[in-house]
């Protein structure tokens, strides 16, 4: 199997949907002739002409709204934030014209648009830079969301999302672009709301997302096989839709849950999780749910503070210890 | 003392010269109306555009229906039967229908929330306009979006939206599609006074003139954001200047009330943008009678009655009633009959509408997500 970049795979998707279907195209900041900010539209431009590959000012509400008008009519945008958290700016424009379209004009217009780029703290790019949003979308009938951790992912996932006949908001990873992975030979997709389970085990569940994930999630559960710990963890891919079924089965084997996530605790996705398995689950429950979250506060600029506030190895290995009541 | 005064004096003249240079450059942008006519209200009157008498006697039916689909629409919000908010589009008819007059059925409109007239211009039928407002199954969005919320893909309607000025990109993305279609469609969006002053109005209309689109910008200055004058929200009195910040062609519609002044300005901009993909950005002069919505007073303290009532003597269906005389087009009997035909027109609406179900409760869950 051929290794690629997440970058790379992001690129293949948008490529290859491209080459597909005329009516997809790519707009945002520095998109075209310098690359990507990221590098994800890396050669693109030189394949696909300004026509499809567009340079957009720095105006978020403007060119999400020229998407989503363009949607409506029968184009199939893909609108890249150079950082998610710029989509604040567009925020009018996503929740109130792409979430609500095709509800508020009785089935009249729909709305296929991606709006991709990364999400996430980096490192010591301090608050308004680092913010994971994803709890902050799907709180909004109407979008899907979704988070590859890992080539495969990224590519098969935005592939589907590109195909989507709805607003998704594809969150990617700054720090995860030049990680490499394995993706199949040839065509694939990745359904929304199949999840993976990443490694089977039965003493607790882990579930977790994107770059913590890979880089908090799946090291803490090495960490804890090494005390005969043994962690199923699993990757849900699409915040929304949900894999229910594959949490609740895993939960029901396991009987202990731990979600890590980069967001913040209040309204986060990990309590919508706690609250479903909390009602699905109940009797299969050995200890009550853990979470590990970002601090409540926004994320600071130093580095010692900026660790102490993110999700980290240590905050896992503690949360599983206490729901096997190891403390 | 006196070096300040020169000083002043300086900056005063330098203010002239700038803005002289502002507005001749500017006004060098003006659309030139491609119709070979003078503008003036007898030459509109007399010469009647080119425009057929079956054209003409149709406008002024359909802003007759708009008017009394409106009244009646105030009556029955009056009643309790309509609920929400429901903005009124009485006193602005002209700019409804002399502006889609000037477009194609396959070219976009797309509007504010004060929507039920150009929605009825554009051919959606007030029967299921009226049934959306009374949160009836058979609604034109199904009774999902009501009076602020009118929608039709069939008719190229594509809204109806209740945040002021978070369609106006919307107008620019359906231009930006009619481009890389390569369609010809241009599209018509209509918005308040107001909306000059939100970010989006600014980020559209640059993305409009720097990318090309065919989009026509049109603002309907009724002269109050609900109850805020122009001049206490807007540093720029002359609305259509701001279209200069981004080098887009602008004109002022002072006569909004007479539809074939409208109908001429937007022909020549929807003309140009058609040859060319370029937009424009017009402000058409006009007055709502009601208040902001129906839950506002129609006077309010931030408007008076008298300026109202003067308003009111350049009502829209009389300044084409008497072009139509003027014209010799029609008679006092057709203007009777007129009014027996629309009336019928809006009670068979309301029988309609009263005789529609409510949605089905499993509707609740239909539109979230499409297949």
């Amino acid at each position: 199997m051929p290794v690629v970049s997440y970058r790379e795979a992001l690129n293949q998707a948008m490529d290859e949907e491209m080459a597909r279907d005329e009516r997809v195209f790519l707009m945002g900041e520095e998109v075209a002739q310098y690359n990507g900010a990221y590098k994800v539209s890396q050669g693109l431009l030189a394949k696909y002409g300004p026509k499809r590959i567009i340079d957009t000012p720095i105006a978020e509400a403007g060119f999400s709204g020229i998407g989503i008008g363009s949607a409506m009519v029968g184009l199939r945008p893909i609108v890249e934030f150079m950082s998610w958290n710029f989509s604040l700016i567009a925020f009018d424009q996503i929740v109130n014209n792409a979430a609500k379209m095709l509800s508020m004009s009785g089935g009249n217009f729909n709305v296929p648009i991606v709006f991709r780029g990364p999400g996430g703290a980096a490192h010591n790019l301090a608050a308004t830079h680092s913010q994971a949003l994803e709890s902050l979308y799907a709180h909004f009938p109407g979008l899907k969301v979704v988070m590859p951790s890992n080539p495969r992912d990224a590519k098969g996932l935005l592939k589907t999302a590109i195909r989507d006949n709805n607003p998704v908001i594809f969150i990617e990873s700054e720090v995860m672009y030049g990680e490499k992975g394995e993706i199949p030979e040839g065509e694939y997709t990745i359904p929304f709301g199949a999840g993976e389970i990443v490694q089977e085990g039965k003493d607790v569940t882990i579930v977790s997302w994107s770059k913590v994930l890979q880089h908090v999630a799946t090291k803490a559960a090495n960490r804890l096989a090494e005390e005969n710990i043994s962690v199923e963890l699993i990757d849900p891919r699409t915040i929304k839709p949900m894999d229910w079924e594959m949490i609740f089965n895993s939960v029901k084997k396991t009987n202990r849950l731990v979600i890590v996530e980069e967001g913040w605790p209040f309204a986060g996705v990990g309590a919508q999780i706690s609250h479903e398995v909390s009602s699905h689950c109940f009797d299969y429950l050995d200890a009550p749910i853990e979470r590990v979250t970002q601090e409540d506060v926004p994320l600071p600029y130093a580095h010692n503070l900026e660790v102490a506030s993110l999700p980290n190895i240590q905050k896992v290995i503690r949360a599983v210890r206490k729901v096997m009541y190891l403390d | 003392m006196l070096s300040k005064f020169c000083f002043l004096f300086c900056n005063f003249v330098l203010y002239l010269c700038v803005k002289n240079k502002v507005m001749q450059e500017y006004s060098i942008n003006i659309l030139q109306p491609e119709m070979n006519q003078t503008l003036s209200e007898n030459t509109v009157k007399t010469n009647l555009l080119g425009l057929s008498p079956e054209t003409l006697l149709k406008w002024y039916d359909e802003m007759l229906l708009i008017r009394r689909f409106e009244e009646k629409c105030a009556q029955l919000y009056g009643m309790g039967k309509i609920g929400g908010f429901c903005h009124l589009y009485n006193g602005q008819e002209a700019i409804a229908t002399g502006s889609v007059g000037a477009i194609n059925p396959e070219d976009y409109v797309i509007t504010a929330y004060r929507d039920h007239g150009l929605a009825i211009s554009k051919g959606l039928e007030p029967r299921r306009i009226l049934a959306e407002l009374l949160g009836k199954s058979t609604g034109s969005t199904k009774g999902k979006g009501g009076s602020m919320h009118l929608f039709s893909r069939e008719k190229n309607f594509l809204g109806g939206h209740a945040i002021v000025g978070g369609h106006i990109p919307l107008a620019a993305g359906a231009a930006f599609a009619s481009k890389y279609l390569n369609d010809k469609r241009v599209c018509l969006c209509f918005m308040g006074d107001g909306a000059t002053n939100i970010g989006e109005f600014h980020e559209a209309l640059n993305l409009a003139a720097l990318w090309k689109l065919p989009v026509i910008y049109i603002i309907e200055n009724n002269k109050y954001g609900m109850g805020t004058a122009v001049d206490r929200a807007s540093a720029v009195d002359e609305l259509h200047l701001k279209a200069a910040a981004y080098n887009m062609r602008n004109q002022v519609i002072e006569e909004g009330h007479n539809v074939l002044k409208v109908y001429q300005y937007v022909k020549a901009a929807v003309d140009h943008a058609r040859k060319t993909c370029e937009p424009s950005l017009l402000e058409v002069q006009t007055f709502r009678y009601r208040g902001h919505s129906m839950s506002d007073p129609i006077h309010g303290h931030y408007r008076t009655k008298e300026e109202v009532e003067e308003q009111k003597k350049l009502d829209p269906i009389t300044v084409m009633m008497e072009i139509l005389l003027d014209a010799n087009l029609a008679s006092g009997d057709y203007f009777d009959s007129a009014e027996e035909r629309i009336k019928a027109i809006v009670d068979e609406c309301v029988a309609f509408t009263e005789n529609s179900p409510e949605p089905p409760l499993d509707e609740l869950y239909t539109d979230i997500y499409a297949d």
